[in-house]
C-alpha cells in the first residue's frame, strides 16, 4: 500500500481502499490494509482507519454481507468446502471481530479523541448489529441483542488502571435508551464480579470508574417510560424483558448489590451513601437488600455512620426493617466532631426526626438532651444556634424530660451522676442529672447563643421552635447578621483612652508578646 | 270576657310599636286574631319586626290569592284557549295615556270607516269627551267650571292646616276620599300636593330671612353711629387700639441700646479653677458613671427594660405599683451559692487572684498613670510657647506616651521641617503618599496635623457641642486644654471648611486604618509606628464613632469573606495575616468588650471563633497567630467573663500537639486539630539542650507575620514559649471560668492532656510548676452541681371578664369585617332566607291545591251521590206506579 504524506493522503487512501472493498468482493483483502492502519501510531490515522471501518463495517452489516449463526473458525472456514459466499460471509465476519477487539483497545487509548471516536464506533456497531443479528433468532421474535461487542465496550469503560469519568460521561448519552441501560447493567455487574473476584481487594481506580457509570443508571419511575431504544425494533413484544421496569429494577438491584458486597474505598462509600436515598433506594426491587451494606457503614463510624442513617431511616421507616440497638448506636455517634463535620445540618434533620416519636423513653431522650449539651460545651456558636433549640424541643416534646431543668427541692450533689463514658443510654443516668452545660452556656460570648441558652430558666413555652432555618446556619451567615444588626442607639465606645498596641497593664496579649 | 281584657292589657304594656304599626292599617283588629311573640327582654337598638302578627288575616290573603292565581292555573291546566288583550298598548308603558287614547280613537276610526262607513259620504262623527259626547257637554259646560272654582280654596287651606297640625296622612286619604267623591273633577296627587307644601315652605323661608338680614343690617349702621359717637365721648381708647394695630412701635434708642447690650458678645463667667481635689473628684465621678454605664450594656438587660412599657391591665389602678419587679441577671455562682450581689463580676474578679485587678483599680491606674501625661501637656505648652507666633499651637499630645528627650528632640526638628496645615486626605493613596518616607515622628506629627486642620469643632463653633465633644475626647484634654482655644483657627478654615473637614477626619480614620493594615502586612512589619498610630485611632474613633465602627466592619467583613471563600473552595482556611490580627485587637481598644451586644465587638468575637475553629495550624507562625488570637479573644471577655469554646479546644489542641502522639484517653480533638497526621507533633521539643537554656520570655509579634527561625534552637525555643504562653493562657481561663457551673466538664480534656504532660518530665522545670499549678487550680475549683430549677413564672392571671369595648359607629351592622365581607353575609343570609320561604310557599301551594282537589272530588261525589239517589228515587216511584198498575189490572 502506497501512503502519501499527511493525513489528507491516508485519507483519500483508506477512502480508496473502502471504495474498493464495497466494491466488489475480489477486492476483499484490501481489508487487512485498513485493519493495518488501526494499528498505527500516529493519531490521525487512527482516527481515520476508524472512521473507515466504521463506514465500512456499518455498510457491511446493513447489507447483510456478514456471516449469521455460530461462527466457526477461522482455519476450519477455509479448509471446509462450503461456497464461496458462505466462506466470503465468514471470513468477513472473522475481520469484523477483529476490528471490533482493536476498537475495543483503543478505548485504552491515552487520546482522548480516539477514545470518543471508538466508542461512538463501536455504539454504532451495536446500533446496527441489534438491528441485523448476526445470530439466528431461536423463535419467532425472539429478542436480540449484540451482548458479547457490549459487553466489551463496558469491559473497556471499567478499566483498572485509568480514570475513565470523561469517556463514561459521554456514555451517559446513550444511557437514556432504555435498552442500553438495561444491558448496560447486566454488563456492569458481570464486570464488577469477574473484577472483585480477580482482586482481594478492589483497585480505587476501578471503583471510581464503577461508581461513576453506575450513579449515572437512573430508572425511571413508571412502566409507560420504557418507550425509548437505541436499537430500532419495528414492534416491541410484550414478551421481552427489556420492556418491563420489573426486569429493569431487578437489574439495578443486581448491579449495586454486586458492587456493594465488595469491601470499597471510604471515599467511594461516602459518594454511594450520599446519593443513597434518592437516586437508589427508590428504584431497587427490594429495599431491604440493602441492609448490609447499611449496618457496615454505619459501624465504620464518623462521616460515614451520619451518612448511613439517612439509608437505615427510609429502610426502618418505609420497609418495616427492624433495627436492634438504633438509638444506641445513634447515642453513640454523638461526639465532638458532630459540630465540625459537613454533615452536620443532615444529621442533626435526621436525629431531629428519629427522636420526634413521643413514645421513646424518658431516659433515652434525657440521655440525648443530656449529651448533646455535654458536647455543646464544645462547639462554635453557629452549631450552638441549632442544637440549643435543638434540645429545647426535646424537653417540650417529652415533659418528663423536664426534670433536667427543673428539679424543685432536691439537695445539692457532689458532681454530675452522668456518666459521658457510657455507651449505652440507659445506663448513663442522664435523668439524674441537670443540664448544668446549658446555665455555663448562658455566658456564652455571643448574645443570640446567651439568650437561646437562657430559655431555660423559664417554664419552656408549649410551641416547639423550627429548626430548619437553623440547620444550615453558617459562621459566615451569623457574622453578617451581626454587622447588618441595627442598634438602637449610637456606637458605644470605650472610656479607657488607648496607649498602644500594647499598651494597658493588665492586658494579656501585653504580657505574652511583645512589638519587637 | 275577663280574660280576654287581660290579654288586651297585657298586650297594650310592650304594644307601643303594635299601635304605631298596626294602627293606621287596621285600627280595630280583633283581639283573637292578634298573635304576639312575646319578648324576654328589650335590647336597646335591635329592631322588632314581627313581635305581632295576625295569622288569620294572613291566612286569609294567602288564600285569595291562590284562589286568584293557582287556582286559576289549575283549573285551566288543561285548556289550551288563551285571552289575548288586544287592546291597543294596553301593557305598554312607554305611551303616555292621551296617546294611547289617541291611538285607539284613531284605529276605532279606521276600521268603522273600513267596515261600516265605506259609502258614508257625510262625514259626521261624534265627538266625545271620556265617552260622552262633547255636543252634550257644551250644554252644561259653566254648572261643571262653577262648581270646581268654587270648591277649591276651600280644600286648599284646610290642607294647610292639616300639614300644619299633624295627621297628614289622614288628611291626604280624606283629601282623596273627597276628591274621589266629586265627580269629573281631577284628582290631585299626593306628590302635587306635597311639592306645593314645600314652595310655601321656602317662601316662608325666604321671607324669614330677609328680615333677618334687614335686622343685621340695621345692628351695623346702628353700630357704625355708635362708633362715631364714641370718638367724641372717650378720645384715648380707640387711638391706642388704631397704634397697636396698624403701626409699628418706633424703636427707641434706649431700648436698643439695652438690647444691644445684651446681646453683645463678651466674657462668659467661667467657672472657677477646680482645685485638683474637685477635679480627680469629678474624674471618678464620670468613670464611674461610665462604668455604671458599661454594666449595664454588659448585662445587656436594658433594652428591654426601657423600651417596652409594662402591659397595663384594665384592673390597673395606675397607682404604679407593679408586682414582682422583674429584676432578673444572669445566674452565677460564688462558693457554691448563688451570687446575688449587684457586681458579682468585680467581686469574683477580686476574690479570685491578685494578678487579675478589677474593675477598681483599672479605676484607679490611669488616674495615676495622668500624672506624667499632664505633666508632659505642660512641658509640650512650654514648648510651644517658645515657638509661638504661629498660628496653630500644639496643644495636645498623644496622651499615654511618654516621650524620650530623644524623640523630643527628633520631634522638635520635625516640626520645623514640616509645614503646619495639610489638606485632608481624600483617599489612602494621598495619605500613604503623604506618610510615605518619613520617620515615626515625623509620620505621627503630620497625622496630628490633618486632624487639627480639619477639626470638626472649627464649623460648628458651638461651646455647648465642643465641651460635649471634649468630654468625650477622654482624659488627656485637661481644663486648660480649653476648646476655645481653637477659635483663632477659625479664620483659616472657615466655617464651610469645617464642615468639609469633619467629613475628610471622617474619612481619615478609614484611611488611618487601612494604613495600619499597610504597615501589618509590611515585611517587617512595622509595628513601633502601628502603636503609636492606635493613639490617633482612639482619638478618632471618639470623635466619629459611627464611621469608624464603619471601617472597622468593613475590614472584618473583608478578611472573613477572604476566608468563607477559601472554606468554600479549599475546605478550610489560612490563618490570615498579621493585619486582620491587629484590626481585631484594635477594634478592641476601641470599643468595649463587655457589651452583651456591640455592632462592631460582636462580629469581632465571631470572626475570632471562625479563625479557631476554621483555621487549621501548620506551622509554628500558624501556632503564634492563634495563641495571640486567643490572648485578644480572652482581653475582648476579661471584663464581663463570658465563655468561649472554641478557645478551651484551641488550647486543648495546642498542648496536644506539644506531646508525643498517644493513643488518647478522655478528650477528644476537634476539627483544626487531628488526632495523627502532619502537624501532630508540631510544638514537640526533644532536645534535652535546648530545653535546658530556655529562657521565658515574651513571643514576639514578628513571629507572626513570617518571622523564619535561624537555627534549630531557636526554633525550639520559640516553641517552648509558645507552650508557657497557652500555659498561661489555660490557667487564666481556668480562674475565669472555675465559677460556671460545668467547670469540670468544660476543662476535663485539658486536665486528662495536663496531667500526660506532667507524665513525660522532659519539659523545663517553669513549665511543669505552671503546669502543676494549672492542676491545682483545678482541684480547687468546687463542683457546682445544684439542680436547675426554672424561674417561677408568673401565675397565669385569672380571667377577669372586663367587657371588651368596641366602638359601634353603626347600628345593626355585623361588626368586625370588612365592607365586601358584610355584603356577602348580608347576601348569603338573604339567599338562605328566601329559599326557606320559597319552599314554605311551595308547600303551602301544595297543601292548597290538594285542599282544592279534596273539595272538587267531594263535590263529585256528593253530585254523584244525588244522582244516583235521584235515580234511585225515579226507579223506586217507576216501580211503585209499576206495581200499582199492576195490582190495579190485578183487581179488575
Amino acid at each position: 500500500m502506497e501512503r502519501d504524506p499527511g493525513p489528507g493522503g491516508a485519507r483519500r487512501a483508506l477512502g480508496r481502499l473502502l471504495e474498493a472493498v464495497l466494491a466488489s468482493r475480489g477486492e476483499a483483502n484490501a481489508v487487512f490494509d485498513i485493519l493495518a492502519v488501526l494499528q498505527s501510531e500516529d493519531q490521525e490515522e487512527i482516527q481515520e482507519a476508524v472512521r473507515a471501518c466504521s463506514r465500512l463495517f456499518g455498510a457491511l452489516l446493513e447489507r447483510g454481507e456478514l456471516f449469521v449463526g455460530q461462527l466457526p473458525p477461522e482455519e476450519t472456514v477455509m479448509a471446509g468446502s462450503q461456497g464461496a459466499t458462505r466462506k466470503y460471509k465468514m471470513w468477513m465476519r472473522h475481520r469484523y471481530h477483529s476490528c471490533c477487539n482493536r476498537l475495543g483497545e483503543l478505548l485504552a487509548h491515552p487520546s482522548f479523541q480516539v477514545k470518543e471516536l471508538a466508542l461512538g464506533t463501536l455504539m454504532k456497531f451495536v446500533q446496527l448489529e441489534g438491528a441485523h443479528p448476526l445470530e439466528k433468532p431461536k423463535w419467532e421474535g425472539n429478542y436480540l441483542f449484540p451482548r458479547p461487542l457490549f459487553k466489551m465496550v463496558v469491559e473497556g469503560l471499567l478499566s483498572l488502571e485509568e480514570d475513565r469519568s470523561l469517556l463514561l460521561s459521554q456514555f451517559r448519552e446513550y444511557l437514556e435508551h432504555d435498552d442500553i441501560r438495561y444491558h448496560t447493567m447486566q454488563a456492569a455487574s458481570d464486570v464488577v464480579a469477574r473484577v472483585a473476584n480477580g482482586h482481594p481487594e478492589v483497585p480505587l481506580i476501578f471503583c471510581n470508574n464503577a461508581f461513576t457509570l453506575l450513579s449515572a443508571v437512573s430508572l425511571p419511575r413508571q412502566e409507560s417510560d420504557i418507550s425509548s431504544f437505541y436499537v430500532r425494533r419495528t414492534e416491541l413484544s410484550d414478551k421481552w424483558k427489556v420492556t418491563h421496569l420489573k426486569e429493569h429494577r431487578r437489574a439495578f438491584q443486581l448491579m449495586w448489590l454486586g458492587f456493594l458486597k465488595h469491601k470499597l474505598p471510604l471515599s467511594i462509600c461516602k459518594k454511594v451513601l450520599v446519593i443513597m436515598h434518592d437516586s437508589i433506594l427508590p428504584h431497587l426491587a427490594q429495599p431491604s437488600l440493602m441492609i448490609d451494606f447499611l449496618t457496615r457503614a454505619y459501624d465504620i463510624g464518623g462521616a460515614i455512620s451520619l451518612l448511613a442513617l439517612n439509608g437505615l431511616f427510609i429502610l426502618i421507616h418505609k420497609h418495616n426493617l427492624e433495627y436492634p440497638d438504633f438509638y444506641r448506636k445513634l447515642y453513640g455517634l454523638l461526639d465532638p466532631s458532630v459540630f465540625h463535620v459537613k454533615y452536620r445540618a443532615r444529621f442533626f434533620h435526621l436525629a431531629d426526626l428519629f427522636l420526634s416519636s413521643s413514645h421513646l423513653p424518658a431516659y433515652l431522650v434525657a440521655a440525648f438532651a443530656k449529651r448533646l449539651s455535654r458536647l455543646a460545651l464544645t462547639a462554635p456558636p453557629e452549631a450552638l444556634l441549632m442544637v440549643l433549640p435543638f434540645i429545647c424541643n426535646l424537653l417540650r416534646r417529652h415533659p418528663a424530660c423536664r426534670v433536667l431543668v427543673h428539679r424543685p427541692g432536691s439537695p445539692e450533689l457532689d458532681a454530675d451522676p452522668y456518666d459521658p463514658g457510657e455507651e449505652d443510654p440507659a445506663k448513663s443516668r442522664a435523668l439524674e442529672s441537670s443540664l448544668w452545660e446549658l446555665q455555663a452556656l448562658q455566658r456564652h460570648y455571643h448574645p443570640e447563643v446567651s439568650k437561646a441558652a437562657s430559655v431555660i430558666n423559664q417554664v419552656l413555652s408549649v410551641p416547639e421552635v423550627s429548626l430548619a432555618p437553623l440547620l444550615e446556619l453558617t459562621a459566615f451567615e451569623v457574622f453578617e447578621r451581626d454587622l447588618k444588626k441595627k442598634g438602637p442607639e449610637s456606637v458605644p465606645l470605650e472610656f479607657i483612652p488607648a496607649r498602644g498596641l500594647l499598651g494597658r497593664r493588665d492586658d494579656l496579649c501585653a504580657q505574652h508578646f511583645t512589638l519587637s | 270576657m275577663g280574660k280576654a281584657r287581660s290579654a288586651g292589657a297585657r298586650r297594650k304594656a310592650p304594644g307601643i310599636p303594635v299601635g304605631a304599626r298596626g294602627g293606621p292599617a287596621r285600627p280595630n283588629p280583633n283581639p283573637f286574631e292578634v298573635k304576639i311573640n312575646r319578648q324576654k327582654f328589650q335590647v336597646l337598638g335591635r329592631k322588632t319586626r314581627h313581635d305581632v302578627g295576625l295569622p288569620g288575616v294572613s291566612r286569609a290573603r294567602a288564600i285569595q290569592k291562590r284562589t286568584q292565581t293557582l287556582l286559576k292555573e289549575y283549573k285551566e291546566r288543561d285548556k289550551s284557549n288563551v285571552f289575548t288583550d288586544k287592546r291597543f298598548g294596553e301593557y305598554n308603558s312607554n305611551i303616555s295615556p292621551e296617546e294611547k287614547m289617541m291611538k285607539r280613537f284613531a284605529l276605532e276610526q279606521q276600521r268603522q270607516h273600513e267596515k261600516k262607513s265605506i259609502y258614508n259620504l257625510n262625514e259626521d262623527e261624534e265627538l266625545t269627551h271620556y265617552g260622552q259626547s262633547l255636543a252634550d257637554i257644551e250644554k252644561h259646560n259653566d254648572i261643571v267650571d262653577s262648581d270646581c272654582d268654587a270648591d277649591e280654596p276651600g280644600t286648599l287651606s284646610a290642607e294647610l292646616t292639616a300639614a300644619h297640625f299633624g295627621g297628614g296622612g289622614g288628611l291626604l286619604h280624606k283629601k282623596t276620599s273627597q276628591q274621589e267623591g266629586e265627580e269629573g273633577e281631577k284628582p290631585k296627587s299626593r306628590k302635587a300636593l306635597i311639592e306645593e307644601l314645600i314652595a310655601k315652605s321656602k317662601q316662608e323661608k325666604r321671607e324669614r330671612q330677609a328680615q333677618r338680614e334687614d335686622a343685621l343690617e340695621l345692628t351695623e349702621k346702628l353700630d357704625q353711629d355708635w362708633k362715631e359717637i364714641q370718638t367724641l365721648l372717650a378720645h384715648k381708647t380707640p387711638k391706642s387700639e388704631n397704634r397697636d394695630k396698624k403701626e409699628k412701635p418706633k424703636p427707641d434708642a434706649y431700648d436698643m441700646m439695652v438690647r444691644e447690650l445684651g446681646f453683645e458678645m463678651k466674657a462668659q463667667p467661667s467657672n472657677r479653677m477646680k482645685t485638683e481635689e474637685e477635679l480627680a473628684k469629678e474624674e471618678q465621678e464620670r468613670l464611674r458613671s461610665l462604668e455604671a454605664e458599661r454594666l449595664r450594656r454588659m448585662l445587656g438587660k436594658d433594652d428591654e427594660n426601657s423600651r417596652r412599657p409594662g402591659h397595663v391591665s384594665a384592673d390597673d389602678l395606675s397607682d404604679g405599683f407593679i408586682l414582682g419587679e422583674d429584676d432578673r441577671r444572669l445566674l452565677s455562682y460564688k462558693d457554691g451559692k448563688m451570687n446575688v450581689e449587684e457586681e458579682q463580676s468585680r467581686e469574683a474578679s477580686d476574690g479570685e487572684s491578685e494578678e487579675e485587678e478589677g474593675e477598681d483599680s483599672s479605676e484607679e491606674d490611669p488616674e495615676e498613670s495622668d500624672d506624667p501625661d499632664s505633666h508632659s501637656d505642660l512641658e509640650s505648652d512650654e514648648e510651644s510657647e517658645e515657638g509661638s507666633g504661629t498660628p496653630e499651637k500644639e496643644r495636645r499630645h498623644a496622651p499615654g506616651k511618654r516621650l524620650t528627650s530623644d524623640g523630643q528632640k527628633a520631634r522638635e526638628a520635625a516640626r520645623t521641617e514640616l509645614p503646619y496645615t495639610f489638606v485632608a486626605p481624600e483617599s489612602f493613596e494621598e495619605l500613604k503618599s503623604l506618610l510615605s518616607g518619613k520617620s515615626i515622628e515625623e509620620q505621627l506629627l503630620v497625622v496630628e496635623r490633618i486632624q487639627k486642620c480639619n477639626h470638626p469643632s472649627l464649623a460648628v463653633g458651638n461651646k455647648a457641642k465642643l465641651e460635649q465633644r471634649g468630654k468625650c475626647q477622654g482624659r488627656s484634654e485637661q481644663a486648660e486644654n480649653h476648646p476655645l482655644t481653637f477659635v483663632p483657627s477659625k479664620a483659616t478654615a472657615g466655617p464651610g471648611g469645617g464642615r468639609h473637614g469633619a467629613l475628610t477626619s471622617q474619612k481619615l480614620f478609614g484611611f488611618l486604618l487601612e494604613y495600619v493594615g499597610d504597615l501589618a502586612t509590611n515585611d517587617p512589619p512595622d509595628l513601633r509606628m502601628i502603636d503609636k498610630l492606635v493613639v490617633q485611632l482612639y482619638n478618632l474613633c471618639q470623635m466619629f464613632p459611627e464611621s469608624a465602627s464603619d471601617s472597622i466592619k468593613f475590614v472584618l467583613r473583608d478578611a472573613m469573606h477572604e476566608m468563607e471563600g477559601m472554606i468554600e473552595t479549599k475546605g478550610r482556611a489560612a490563618f490570615p495575616g498579621l493585619d486582620v490580627l491587629i484590626y481585631l485587637k484594635i477594634a478592641g481598644m476601641l470599643f468595649p468588650t463587655s457589651d452583651f451586644w456591640h455592632p462592631v465587638v460582636t462580629p469581632a468575637l465571631v470572626c475570632m471563633s471562625q479563625l479557631l475553629t476554621k483555621c487549621p495550624v501548620r506551622c509554628l507562625q500558624d501556632v503564634v497567630k492563634g495563641l495571640f488570637v486567643c490572648c485578644v479573644f480572652l482581653d475582648y471577655v476579661s471584663l464581663s467573663q463570658r465563655f468561649i469554646p472554641e478557645l478551651i479546644n484551641f488550647l486543648l489542641g495546642i498542648l496536644y500537639i506539644a506531646t508525643p502522639n498517644k493513643q488518647n484517653q478522655g478528650y477528644t480533638l476537634v476539627h483544626p486539630f487531628r488526632a495523627f497526621g502532619k502537624n501532630s507533633e508540631l510544638l514537640l521539643v526533644s532536645d534535652e539542650e535546648d530545653m535546658a537554656t530556655w529562657q521565658r520570655k515574651s513571643l514576639s509579634l514578628h513571629w507572626a507575620s513570617g518571622l523564619k527561625a535561624q537555627t534549630k534552637t531557636e526554633a525550639n525555643h520559640t516553641r517552648l514559649s509558645c507552650l508557657a504562653v497557652c500555659l498561661a493562657l489555660v490557667k487564666r481561663c481556668v480562674l475565669m471560668y472555675g465559677v460556671l457551673p460545668s467547670f469540670h466538664d468544660i476543662t476535663r480534656p485539658l486536665r486528662a492532656l495536663l496531667t500526660e504532660h506532667l507524665a513525660d518530665c522532659s519539659h523545663p522545670r517553669e513549665l511543669q510548676e505552671l503546669c502543676q499549678s494549672i492542676l491545682t487550680e483545678m482541684e480547687n475549683q468546687k463542683h457546682h452541681c445544684q439542680p436547675l430549677i426554672c424561674e417561677k413564672s408568673k401565675p397565669v392571671p385569672l380571667k377577669l371578664f372586663t367587657p371588651r369595648l368596641v366602638k359601634v359607629l353603626e347600628f345593626g351592622r355585623k361588626q368586625g369585617s370588612s365592607k365586601e365581607e358584610q355584603e356577602r353575609k348580608r347576601l348569603i343570609h338573604k339567599h338562605k332566607r328566601e329559599f326557606k320561604g320559597a319552599i314554605r310557599e311551595i308547600r303551602k301551594d301544595n297543601q292548597f291545591l290538594a285542599r282544592m282537589q279534596l273539595s272538587e272530588i267531594m263535590e263529585r261525589d256528593v253530585e254523584r251521590k244525588r244522582k244516583v239517589k235521584q235515580l234511585f228515587n225515579s226507579l223506586a216511584t217507576q216501580e211503585g206506579e209499576w206495581k200499582a198498575l199492576k195490582r190495579k189490572k190485578f183487581k179488575k
